[in-house]
């Protein structure tokens, strides 16, 4: 086993294919292609059916965060008057329409607004700023939150919304919907959300052929691409990958002793910073509840009525479930994975996602003896992030996990 | 042989040496300043002065504390929830619950039958609740902060004090003052209330007895008094609450020479 870190090849690609994604959606609004805004929890099969460019200013967010530069953009949107209590993406996207720039150059003017509160509450109002300030259709989707078992009257609930969605579309197109087209999308989703679930499912694998920090790069085709074939050309070839990597026993993080499990959104302008303190200590990130949020089953078996099922996967998405799903899901990957301990990110920005974190936190300790971290942070605020805070508690947790080991 | 724990603080630096039997042989307190590397070097000659020997015989140094990583010659750092917990235990052999309040942070650290770390917590981004904000308070009241306490134990009953933060309390306190309100009264009430802050981080880990208190803070007896109401029953207090991090890592030292000899 190499003591050097091998990187992955399929990076590159990945570079290319996120320049190409938003360059081509610039490309389209010069010539007259129809773009949509959406969350990352909308069901964009739609657009994709429909011709239009799906843009997702959560994952350009996400895309200044790593940058480093989530700081000036929340401040400019500080400055027009939103709270600092705000979520750091919205506050970021704002910040780049006030700012007028970005590091891809300003995202391309949406001609329809589509957003799903399957995520969080907060997106409702953060599109109805986007809807006066761009003056377009804007589509919303109420997802019920899903507090135990799914109920089949939020499901057709969420059908109708998606029904009435489809004039709407029809009227920014000026095409007819094309129930065809969208079969076609949604079975170019599943293949690549399968693809993606199979490579993520390889970090079973002792060493572990990547690390959830690859995980949260590789995953920006999953989030902004699912529907289109290049998504799932790209995850065939990083799947392939990651397989001749487990193959060569290549170890993501050299010399693995420790596998770790994490919850919550990436710490975005953190991820180089976190990801070489956890391998100083020869601990690897193996499984986070975010990355396996993106490979949602899209079966064909479940595909009779195309509408309902994407219904019911977009309303089942992790955090818009109770603690008792989160808290199964969890402890499934900790056995799967043979988790050491799980850290759990309290995201300062993500009330949605960071809430009943102290509980899991206690109850992963109490009931299944598996060592968790309540780490406080920020996915793309520096300004709630304190590193020496941060590294203490780290260090602290390791040896911890160091001392139930030998 | 001698074995050194070097705690850099925020406030304080401290450094403890023991010997292969793990008697204590010398200790020193210093400021941390800005000069941290030179502040950790002077408390280990002193400490090295105090045990009454010389660099040479010193086997072992491990830093630990916010400074741990800078601490001169260090065998291995290693972080202060680990060292209070192994310094509680070694001062009160039954400790399963340590709470440690520093200079700039406050923690709580629950401990498994053995010893051993299980769980612990910390204060968010924050001096609320901590040495640091004690000190803000007892100059804004002109008290010394070694008499703080003493005064804080004489008040008939403590003021109440809505606000931990260090910058809002300190207006909370003028106007509380303006308002007639005995200096005494105040200075209880500030100490109940930092009591109450490092509860509620106690009581996210899960306190359970023996309960032993570390850190500069728990030579405040008022705020100590405070946590035992709160607590419904007594803690330990050690003779020097603010060495039982050095110390602990000077076991540690200790532990990892005789362990490496063997």
């Amino acid at each position: 086993m190499s003591s050097e870190r091998i990187p992955i090849q399929t990076a590159e690609k990945l570079q290319t294919l996120m320049f190409q994604h938003y360059m081509g959606a610039k490309m389209a609004e010069k010539s007259g292609g129809k773009i949509a805004w959406v969350t990352s929890g909308a069901p964009v099969e739609l657009l994709h059916a429909s011709g239009i460019t799906p843009i997702y200013p959560e994952n350009h967010a996400a895309l200044c965060g790593a940058q480093k530069l989530g700081v000036p953009y929340c401040t400019a949107a500080e400055e027009k008057g939103y709270s600092r209590e705000l979520c750091s993406y919205a506050r970021t996207d704002l910040g780049c329409i006030f700012k007028g720039d970005s590091p891809v150059g300003g995202l391309p003017k949406p001609n329809l607004l589509v957003c799903c509160n399957n995520i969080c509450g907060t997106v409702t109002k953060w599109y109805q700023v986007l809807q006066r300030h761009f003056d377009v259709p804007l589509i919303y989707i109420d997802t019920p939150f899903q507090h135990d078992e799914v109920t089949d009257y939020a499901i057709d609930y969420v059908l109708a919304q998606m029904e009435d969605a489809l004039p709407v579309i029809e009227a920014v197109t000026g095409n007819p919907f094309d129930l065809n087209r969208l079969d076609r999308t949604v079975e170019l989703s599943a293949q690549a959300t399968d693809l993606w679930r199979e490579a993520l499912d390889l970090c079973v694998h002792r060493p572990s052929p990547m690390t959830s920090f690859d995980a949260f790069v590789h995953i920006a085709p999953i989030v902004t691409m699912r529907g289109t074939p290049e998504c799932v050309e790209y995850y065939r070839a990083f799947l392939e990958e990651m397989r001749q990597r487990v193959a060569d026993n290549v170890a993501a993080t050299p010399g693995e002793e420790f596998r770790l499990g994490w919850d919550n959104i990436p710490i975005w302008f953190k991820l180089g910073g976190l990801s070489k303190r956890l391998a100083q200590h020869k601990a690897c990130l193996v499984v986070a509840t975010y990355t396996d949020a993106w490979a949602v089953d899209l079966s064909a078996a479940d595909r009779t009525d195309i509408l309902r099922q994407l219904s019911k996967v977009y309303t089942t998405v992790y955090i818009n479930c109770g603690m008792k799903r989160r808290l199964q899901i969890i402890t499934d990957m900790a056995e799967k994975y043979a988790l050491d301990g799980v850290i759990l990110h309290s995201n300062r920005s993500c009330k949605a996602y960071s809430f009943g974190q102290y509980d899991i936190a206690q109850i992963l300790q109490d009931r299944y003896d598996i060592p968790a971290l309540v780490l406080e942070g920020d996915m793309n605020d520096s300004r709630s992030y304190s590193e020496e805070q941060a590294n203490n508690r780290i260090d602290a947790f390791m040896e911890t996990l160091s001392a139930r080991k030998h | 042989m001698l074995h050194a724990g070097i705690d850099v603080g925020s406030a304080n630096t401290k450094a403890v040496l023991v010997d292969d039997e793990a008697v204590l042989k010398g200790r020193a307190i210093m400021p941390s300043g800005v000069g941290l590397v030179a502040s950790a070097r002077q408390a280990l000659a002193d400490a090295i002065k105090e045990a009454g020997s010389t660099p040479e015989n010193v086997a072992t140094i491990i830093g630990t504390g916010y400074g741990r990583e800078i601490v001169p010659n260090k065998t291995k750092a290693i972080t202060e929830i680990t060292c209070h917990a192994r310094g509680a235990v070694a001062l009160f052999a039954d400790t399963r619950f340590v709470i440690d309040i520093g200079g700039q942070d406050s923690k709580a650290i629950a401990l498994g039958p053995n010893g051993a770390v299980t769980g612990f917590e910390m204060n968010d981004k924050c001096a609320a609740g901590t040495g640091r904000f004690l000190e803000v308070m007892a100059r804004a009241l002109e008290v010394g902060l070694d008499r703080m306490a003493e005064a804080a134990l004489s008040a008939k009953r403590p003021a109440t004090i809505s606000s931990t933060c260090t910058v809002f309390a300190e207006s909370e306190v003028v106007s509380l003052l303006a308002q007639g309100e005995e200096p005494a009264a105040i200075l209880a009430g500030l100490c109940q209330a930092v009591a109450e802050r490092v509860h509620g981080l106690a009581a996210r880990v899960g306190v359970r007895r023996e309960v032993t208190m570390t850190g500069g803070v728990a030579r405040n007896a008022a705020v100590v008094r405070a946590m035992e109401r709160i607590l419904g029953f007594d803690v330990n207090v050690p003779e020097d609450p603010l060495i039982v991090g050095a110390l602990g890592a000077a076991l540690i030292a200790r532990d990892m020479r005789l362990r490496g000899n063997q």
